[in-house]
């Protein structure tokens, strides 16, 4: 059996299994995940949430499935077309694809490749195309609007999050994940790099366009964004991508700063745990705080949003990483010195 | 200096933050204010203005006379009654209708029927499918009074010392 | 048999969405066909082994140089007719050019003389315990060290001048002032007075700042 895998033909099909292993339950996740944000905001607000379908609402987010596959779809006039039913599927097809390369446990990952966070960081750059795709090919004022926000956003805080990232790789001296996980093993990088573990986190929230960063939809002023003239599954492939980039960042930020599935402590009763149940548990509180933000912070103004990423994230994560550097050089603690 | 110092620190700390998710983090906890609606309902005043509906004496005479006051005080014009003896001699309502759709739920034909013949009675879940359903004609309305009575006569009893 | 089958996908699909890029007539398709072919690039790169330049050319062009063509782009209100409109009398010069370049790349072609060392290059593997990104950052910072800082100063300096062309600070009115907001206090700006019947209280001369 183990002879079939190691031919050509075999190693496809392995990989092909080991894609649906990852996918079904990425899936089943953002569809809880859904669920989760209601409960969440829901009970943040004094409230109880979906209740109703299913033993406490659990029901619910098959319950909405079958309600957006049954909807009409509507391509409005003037728009086009190929375009306009190709955006959400490049959203959600590179919410799932960036997934290749994230190890769950140690060397478990679909592609452990030598350039896995440059991978995550092309990957998360493509994704403002789906999104400025569908707010040209809606033909619409408000999706245009909310396009060129929600673009410009991504734009700008990738560079701020690009240079974390660097931060951390100087740290580790790999672009491995697998590495920069290993390199965690005494203290998890949210300690030493705890400004540039904040930083991260709020630029992960801005490039999700998560609240208090969500004026691409902008309900109030632009009504619902890049997406207004989406409707059905299409509009549901967006929903979906949406959430699938959240768990996304949330594990990005669980490698890159929480240790991945390390333990916490690693003595005796902490390691007898699976790692992945350890990954999942940090992926779990990373996506509880971004509910938890949604539900506490208003809106950001947009040259508000501009400003921070421009004039505070920049300045502050380029200082930090040649702070560090300084450090790191003058210790003699630099990784393959 | 040292409040400019305190100031600055906190906000390093991002302490307005911090505090703002720890009280939503709080009241993540607390007991929720959601009522439970199709299987729970808040109790409702002995003055709400629900569904209409038209009264019967307890002989089973209706007791709505066709003065058509509530025709005629209706600020919507949402009712429509047309009139004629009975074969006893009394006068009676031929026709009485309620177009739902233009009510506004003011209450004030119940205020002008001196017979409590038309009331507003404490059911407030009458949606329809379709908009005709909801053009009451007299036999709907008797129905309805016929079904709410002892709610109707509690509340009009209820009320009775502030009238 | 399966990596030649991909290059063979992958460069068709590179060379047709190359050809797209300047026979679509909706300029945001051209873009997109450019992105297109960028990826397909880095895919080609990818299978040569260079996993570095590959994610360094989708995060780069396709993640940042395209993002700004297609904001150009998307804004451009294309009129097709006044488009053709001048074409019978462009075409000779757009014939002109296009002979003389391709004359050029032709004359380039047939002078062309590969390094005598280039197939020894080829046939030495890399180094199996040294990655592409390390390879190329040791080369980069020493070899070449003098070339990589002076395209970065070049890139600054450009940057600069784009900044001191494009920046006009006119006096458009109030601006916010976030540190100043957050270091206002109540004690600033406000005053607890207890006015007199028949008096009421005396306002304090307005300040310069105020006004």
């Amino acid at each position: 059996m183990m002879a079939f895998f190691d031919t050509d033909i075999g190693f496809v099909i392995l990989t092909l299994l080991k894609s649906l292993a990852l996918i079904v339950p990425l899936l089943i996740g953002v569809a809880y995940l859904t669920y989760a944000e209601r409960k969440v905001m829901g009970a943040i607000q004094l409230r109880k949430g979906p209740n109703v379908v299913g033993p406490f609402g659990l029901a619910q987010p098959f319950a909405d499935a079958l309600k957006m596959m049954f909807k009409e779809t509507i391509i409005p006039a003037g728009s086009d077309r190929i375009l306009f039913m190709m955006a959400p599927m490049i959203t959600f097809g590179l919410a799932v694809v960036a997934w290749a390369v994230i190890p769950v446990n140690d060397h478990w990952a679909i592609a452990n490749i030598n350039v896995g966070i440059l991978y995550l960081l092309a990957i998360s750059s493509l994704g403002v195309y789906g999104i400025i795709i569908a707010g040209w090919a809606s033909n619409s004022k408000y999706a245009f609007l909310g396009a060129l926000r929600s673009a410009a956003q991504m734009v700008s805080y990738e560079v701020s999050m690009g240079f974390v990232i660097v931060t951390v790789l100087i740290c580790v001296g790999s672009l491995n994940l697998n590495d920069i996980v290993m390199a965690q093993r005494h203290v998890w990088f949210a300690i030493p790099l705890f400004p540039m573990f904040v930083i991260f986190f709020i630029s992960g929230l801005a490039e999700t366009n998560r609240a208090p960063f969500d004026l691409a939809e902008g309900e109030t002023e632009i009504v619902a964004g890049f997406f207004v003239e989406y409707s059905a599954m299409s509009f549901a492939l967006f929903f979906l991508g949406e959430y699938a980039n959240m768990i996304l960042i949330s594990a990005t930020t669980t490698i890159l700063f929480l240790g991945g599935w390390l333990s916490p402590i690693p003595l005796a009763p902490f390691t007898w745990v699976p790692g992945v149940v350890w990954f999942l548990l940090k992926l779990f509180a990373c996506l509880f705080t971004f509910i938890w933000v949604r539900a506490t912070f208003p809106r950001y103004r947009y040259d508000q949003l501009m400003a921070l990423g421009w004039k505070v994230f920049l300045p502050l994560s380029l200082g930090y990483l040649v702070l560090v550097a300084g450090v790191l050089e003058v210790f003699g603690w630099l990784p393959n010195a | 200096m040292s409040m400019k110092l305190d100031r600055a620190a906190r906000g390093l700390l991002m302490a307005e933050l911090v505090s703002g998710m720890a009280l939503t983090l709080r009241t993540f906890f607390k007991p929720k204010a959601t009522l439970n609606y199709p299987f729970e309902k808040n109790p409702i005043s002995p003055r709400f203005k629900g569904e209409h509906a038209l009264r019967r004496y307890p002989n089973g005479e209706e007791r709505c006379i066709a003065c058509k006051l509530c025709e005629a005080v209706c600020p919507a014009q949402a009712i429509t009654i047309e009139a004629e003896p009975r074969d006893d001699g009394s006068r009676r309502t031929t026709r009485y209708d309620i177009d739902m759709t233009k009510c506004i739920f003011c209450g004030l034909c119940e205020e002008a029927c001196p017979v409590d013949a038309i009331v507003e009675g404490p059911n407030f879940e009458f949606a329809t499918e379709t908009r005709e359903e909801l053009m009451y004609n007299k036999a709907k309305l008797l129905a309805n009074g016929d079904r709410w009575e002892p709610e109707l006569a509690k509340r009009l009893e209820l009320d009775a010392p502030y009238r | 048999m399966i990596a030649n089958i991909f290059f063979d996908i992958a460069s068709a699909i590179l060379l047709a969405s190359a050809v797209m890029v300047i026979s679509s007539r909706n300029p945001v398709h051209s873009v997109l066909f450019l992105i297109l072919a960028f990826i397909n690039a880095a895919v080609l790169f990818l299978m040569a082994g260079a996993e570095f330049l590959a994610m360094v050319l989708v995060i780069v062009y396709v993640g940042a140089v395209a993002v700004l063509f297609m904001f150009v782009v998307m804004m451009l209100d294309v009129d097709f007719v006044a488009l053709r409109e001048g074409v019978q009398r462009y075409a000779p010069v757009g014939l002109a050019v296009g002979v003389v370049l391709f004359g050029e790349l032709a004359f380039v072609a047939v002078n062309w003389t590969i390094a005598p060392g280039a197939t020894l290059l080829v046939l030495s593997p890399t180094p199996a315990d040294v990655t592409n990104t390390v390879a190329l950052g040791s080369l980069l910072y020493t070899k070449y060290i003098f070339l990589f800082q002076m395209s970065g100063a070049i890139l600054l300096v450009s940057m600069i001048g784009a900044i001191v062309l494009t920046l006009r600070d006119r006096n458009r009115g109030k601006r916010q002032d976030v540190s100043a907001q957050h270091a206002r206090v109540p004690a600033d700006t406000m005053r607890m007075v207890n006015a007199k019947l028949g008096e009421g209280a005396k306002l304090p001369e307005p300040t310069e700042e105020a006004l």
